[in-house]
């Protein structure tokens, strides 16, 4: 669909127009708010400020925000409308964009600690790494852990916390008490967590929807109350200090001779300790992302999805859905352990108080928000809110505007609410809402539709 | 044998299905009473009756989604004569009996899933139960969910892409390719079922409970909401897979026309209680079952026989 010259030029002097209307408009709005500034200078005096460069930047971005609107989102935005792709079409180039999307953000994962050195530094990196990468990424994983037992096999799960403090508390205890490491540690605190899966799952098989929430709503408080009152073993609300930290395949990072950094011949710095974190449970994402997505192809996820969708008439084929929906909730809950040891060798101390139910509002979230099912959905849901929140913290500017004791960070619950009711209202089936078939008959879809993507072939069918 | 061995079947092939006395209650409510009846090797079956009638209640008891208040439901595979073994094996109190030339199955002790998985009974639902979400061709392969489990290794090998799990799901996509050419679906085999239309989805309900090879098929209600075109080539598709797949057929259905025109045998229900049993020609034509449709009293029968005189 190629348009007139004509056509385009009248759109680009249409779109200059409107951008100069708004910059104008940005420019007498923000004059007074972000132009000028009072502050209290040492002798209690009240003098004006200017912030030309902020101002500027602001109205410039608003301008190009709208020229870009006029030009580029909305002639698209019309297109896509008028074509009115066919279903089948649409999958096809969703899963395209979908792949190349995955890619382009694993990659950008990846680089993320060099792009975090390079522009802020040894000292400013590990803020960068540490409370988004890290923070985002353990999420990511709790979302797609959770995403196997909500997505696929549609079974609400609101306690999904339990696993995450069961992991967590399994490492910390474990290691604390019989000093074995962390690689030695994690499978086990994965087995545990997933044992308490398949505990919880026997009682709630009969539950469905409302009921299943509620009950594992009541897991997830039973699990951090027995934390709390066991004093002897959990310590209760003090918590499990000095756990000890992951090793480089046993190197420790301390500042000692037989450190990390010194056998590196590198000076001590903590920011290898949190890079080597980020890797890790980059790993270990990557990893719950892949077994997902093998899992899907396979017999079992396609028996979860199955039972999301019918339960009766999975069990009128012959599924024995009691092992179906155990299995679900074992191998989230395998996940959850995983993310939980990490985070408790990450933290280096664990207490009750990580795991409240707002942590498990957190990740059921996420996978709403997300699109249930879908991990590329999940992962930019994660991102959206994690990363959300602790970019929160860094808008000082806002205090230039609301005054000095704005924090933005009181408002997150305000913004969570907002956004989740604004995703209701356009996307009610989360952010990535298209199911993509986890096996597909025809290779070749022009024997189905005509109006199929070229490109689509090639990504037919890597069951 | 002589109570359950019901009235004059012409075929008079080895028997599959035997209900004896079946009685369901549900509290207070009586919806199935005493109903004792028998379905046939390579027959088609029909259970007809007024609405509220128990048939589909029957349904649920044989394919173990309710568990009966009282009767014997039995299933034989194989050689006929394990049915000599029926009577030791209730006393028993096992589920079931399988030897390598026969089997016998006790539906009534049997989990839902093991009716389908062991006894090799499918059905589909008065309201359509397909995965709406999930394409035509996945709702096929979840119908060998089983099959497809032990060959993937309850997964673990699956997940390390073993050939002979290659393998099988290339079988499992032959059978699923085999019945969308069947139910003429296969062009729109990688579409969400809910997509279809409301005769194809009737159409692929069917043919995935043929893909769990099933020995007997209940089907309840499959001509609801089909126009008379489709409704004849239903029945054609039902003669096919009895002719053809070996499979016998038990079927609840409203489609008088269609009933008459397929079925080898006929059981009429009325509240909950049996009325009449036997080939279409004799059904047509029997004063009750003309009292039952057209509600019409007891007492008053006599007269309904002269309106059909």
């Amino acid at each position: 669909m190629v348009e007139p010259q004509a056509n385009h030029s009248a759109r680009l002097t249409r779109a200059l127009r409107e951008s100069a209307f708004t910059a104008a408009i940005a420019f007498g709005l923000f004059l007074p708010l972000i132009g000028f500034n009072t502050v209290q200078n040492i002798r209690n005096e009240l003098i004006l400020e200017t912030r030309w460069p902020l101002l500027a930047s602001l109205v410039a971005i608003i301008a190009a925000a709208r020229f870009a609107q006029v030009l580029v989102i909305s002639p698209w935005y019309e297109r896509r409308r008028l074509a009115a792709p066919k279903q089948v079409a649409k999958t096809r180039e969703h899963s395209l964009a979908g792949n190349l999307s995955a890619g382009v953000i694993l990659a950008f994962a990846i680089i993320y600690p060099a792009i975090a050195l390079w522009t802020a530094g040894f000292q400013g990196a590990a803020k960068w790494i540490d409370n988004f990468g890290v923070q985002i990424l353990i999420y990511v994983m709790l979302g797609w852990g959770l995403n196997i037992v909500v997505g696929l096999a549609g079974l609400l799960d609101l306690g999904y916390v339990a696993f995450y403090a069961v992991g967590a508390y399994s490492y910390a205890l474990l290691a604390t008490s019989y000093g074995l490491s962390f690689w030695v540690l994690l499978p086990i605190a994965g087995a545990l967590a997933a044992l308490w899966g398949i505990l919880l799952g026997f009682p709630v098989l009969r539950l469905r929807g409302d009921y299943l929430a509620i009950v594992t709503l009541a897991f997830g408080e039973i699990i951090r109350l027995v934390l709390i009152n066991w004093v002897p073993v959990t310590n209760g609300y003090a918590g499990i200090a000095n756990i000890p930290r992951p090793t480089f395949f046993g190197i420790p990072f301390n500042a000692s001779e037989s450190g990390f950094a010194a056998r590196l011949g590198l000076e001590f710095s903590p920011i290898y300790r949190i890079i080597f974190l980020y890797y890790l449970i980059l790993a270990l994402a990557c990893i719950t992302g892949a077994i997902t997505v093998r899992l899907r192809k396979l017999p079992l996820g396609r028996a979860w999805e199955a039972l999301r969708e019918d339960e009766i008439a999975c069990r009128s084929l012959g599924m024995n859905t009691t092992n179906t929906k155990l299995t679900a909730f074992a191998m989230g809950g395998m996940f959850a352990g995983f993310a939980g040891s990490f985070f408790a060798a990450r933290q280096g101390f664990v207490s009750p108080e990580s795991f409240t139910f707002m942590e498990s509002a957190v990740v059921v979230a996420i996978v709403v928000l997300g699109g249930m099912g879908s991990l590329l959905g999940v992962a930019i849901a994660a991102v959206l809110m994690i990363g959300g929140t602790e970019i929160m913290r860094e808008l000082d500017f806002l205090k230039a505007v609301f005054g000095s004791d704005f924090d933005p960070t009181q408002y997150r619950m305000l913004l969570f609410g907002l956004g989740m009711v604004l995703i209701m209202i356009w996307k009610p089936r989360g952010l990535i809402a298209t199911r993509e078939p986890s096996i597909l008959l025809h290779r070749d879809m022009r024997t189905v539709r005509s109006g199929t993507h070229a490109a689509a072939g090639l990504l037919q069918d890597r069951a | 044998m002589n109570n359950a061995a019901t009235a004059a079947d012409p075929a008079e092939s080895p028997m599959l299905l035997r209900v004896d006395h079946l009685t369901m209650r549900f509290g207070g409510l009586l919806a199935v009473s005493d109903l004792t009846f028998a379905a046939r090797r390579r027959t088609i079956t029909a259970l007809i009756g007024p609405n509220g009638a128990g048939k589909t209640t029957v349904f649920n008891c044989i394919t173990g989604f309710y568990k009966p208040s009282e009767g014997r439901i039995a299933l034989q595979c194989g050689n006929a004569d394990v049915w000599q073994e029926l009577d030791a094996l209730t006393e028993r109190g096992s589920r079931s009996l399988v030897r390598s030339d026969g089997s016998l199955f006790l539906l009534e002790r049997m989990p839902d899933y093991e009716v389908n998985q062991k006894a090799r009974i499918a059905r589909t639902f008065q309201n359509i139960r397909l995965f709406p979400g999930m394409t035509v061709l996945e709702n096929l392969l979840v119908a060998q969910h089983n099959l497809l489990m032990r060959a993937s290794g309850f997964t673990v090998l699956g997940a390390v892409g073993v050939p002979s799990y290659a393998r099988a799901q290339e079988r499992a996509l032959d059978r699923a390719r085999y019945w969308l050419d069947e139910i003429g679906l296969i062009e729109r085999a990688d579409h969400p079922a809910a997509e279809l239309a409301y005769g194809a989805q009737r159409r692929l309900e069917i043919a995935r409970a043929m893909c769990t090879e099933p020995v007997l098929l209940c089907l309840d209600e499959p001509a609801a909401g089909l126009n008379p075109r489709e409704s004849a080539e239903l029945g054609e598709f039902l003669q096919r897979i009895r002719d053809q797949e070996k499979t016998s057929i038990l079927l609840i259905e409203h489609d008088m026309a269609m009933v008459m025109e397929i079925s080898d045998h006929i059981i009429v229900l009325d509240h909950g209680q049996k009325i009449a049993d036997g080939p279409p020609a004799s059904i047509r034509n029997d004063p009750n079952v003309i009292a039952a449709y057209l509600g019409v009293e007891q007492e008053e029968v006599p007269e309904a026989e002269m309106m059909v005189s």
